[in-house]
């Protein structure tokens, strides 16, 4: 028998933002301007599906199809929804090929902006100030830190992302790496090394 | 909604490698709307871009130390102004339902579901 402890004879609320958000649910649902089933999909999809994997599809297909990688740096989004990744925030998609003495690297320096379908959500850091501002002001130490050194004569692009253009970097094929599978290829594809913040190495 | 590749051709990492997306469930609800709201055709998505990099040029909330966390309230303060300037929703709307909201979770004994009709 509980009823005589105060404790249990309620529930504590939720953080304000959690109540804001049931607020907001609540009224929406009302309204029929949003579905509940609609919303647990969507989440599902984006937690459990649409990740790094999808762009590391697409790097291990440029990778081997030569005819395919001009394709996805002449329209980079037909060329990714050719692989069938395509929907919101990956309109307008441009792919920049990282070269011997060429490295790109992307940020969004106003919030996050960020190709959801190829490389899924983005992850905390690059949502957060330092990175926004440093990518831009100071890429090569920035770069070290992600452990990634650069000869000093390698060219360093950084790429704004908005909301008219998201970036993908496609970074350059690992020697040693000519007998392996396209899926084996995708399986060395990191996320990081297609924002720029990693280089692809040979397992 | 995006088509994907299925699942289990790279069963080894379906989601971020570096943890969860979502922190807490409010984080991810806050962008489900936002998406579904976007999808439905009552925004553009750069008028989004617009409202939540203007959240984040006018600083951290104080209260809150996690990066993930500011971000997603940037995020949910910039989807309530979107939702009131759009007028599918209006600021003493919003209020006044968390309110009750709250009066619901603390009208609930503990363990048992919470209903807005508890709000009393």
């Amino acid at each position: 028998m509980a009823k005589h402890d105060h404790d249990h004879e309620h529930t504590a609320p939720p953080s304000d933002p959690a109540l804001r958000v049931k607020a907001l649910e609540s009224l929406l649902l009302e309204k029929g301007l949003i579905d509940a089933a609609a919303l647990d999909e969507i989440i599902d999809t984006y937690e459990n599906k649409i990740g790094p994997r999808n762009g590391a599809a697409v790097v291990a297909r440029a990778w081997v199809d030569a005819d395919y990688k001009k394709r996805l740096l002449d329209d980079a989004t037909a060329a990714i929804a050719e692989l069938g990744f395509s929907g919101v925030q990956g309109e307008d998609m441009v792919v920049v090929e990282n070269l011997p003495g060429l490295h790109n690297m992307v940020v969004c320096t106003l919030c996050s902006c960020y190709p959801w379908p190829t490389l899924g959500l983005p992850p905390v850091w690059y949502k957060a100030a330092p990175y926004r501002s440093r990518a831009v002001s100071d890429p090569r130490s920035v770069l070290d830190e992600f452990g990634v050194t650069l000869a000093d004569d390698v060219e360093i692009r950084v790429w704004d992302s908005n909301a008219e253009l998201r970036y993908l970097v496609l970074p350059e094929r690992p020697d040693g790496t000519d007998g392996m599978s396209e899926d084996q290829l995708a399986a060395m594809v990191t996320r990081d090394s297609m924002i720029g913040t990693g280089l692809v190495q040979a397992p | 909604m995006a088509e994907t590749l299925p699942i289990d051709r790279f069963p080894e990492l379906p989601r971020d490698e570096e943890g969860p997306v979502f922190s807490e469930p409010w984080q991810a609800e806050a962008f489900a709307m936002t998406v579904k709201l976007h999808e439905a055709g009552h925004f553009d998505w750069s008028e989004w871009v617009t409202y939540i990099s203007t959240e984040i040029a006018n600083g951290a909330p104080p209260d809150e130390v996690d990066d993930n966390a500011i971000y997603y309230r940037h995020w949910l303060n910039a989807l309530e102004r979107l939702v009131a300037d759009k007028g599918l929703s209006s600021p003493p709307e919003l209020v006044d339902r968390k309110d009750a909201w709250r009066r619901a979770y603390e009208n609930t004994p503990h363990g048992e579901p919470v209903e807005l009709t508890s709000a009393g």
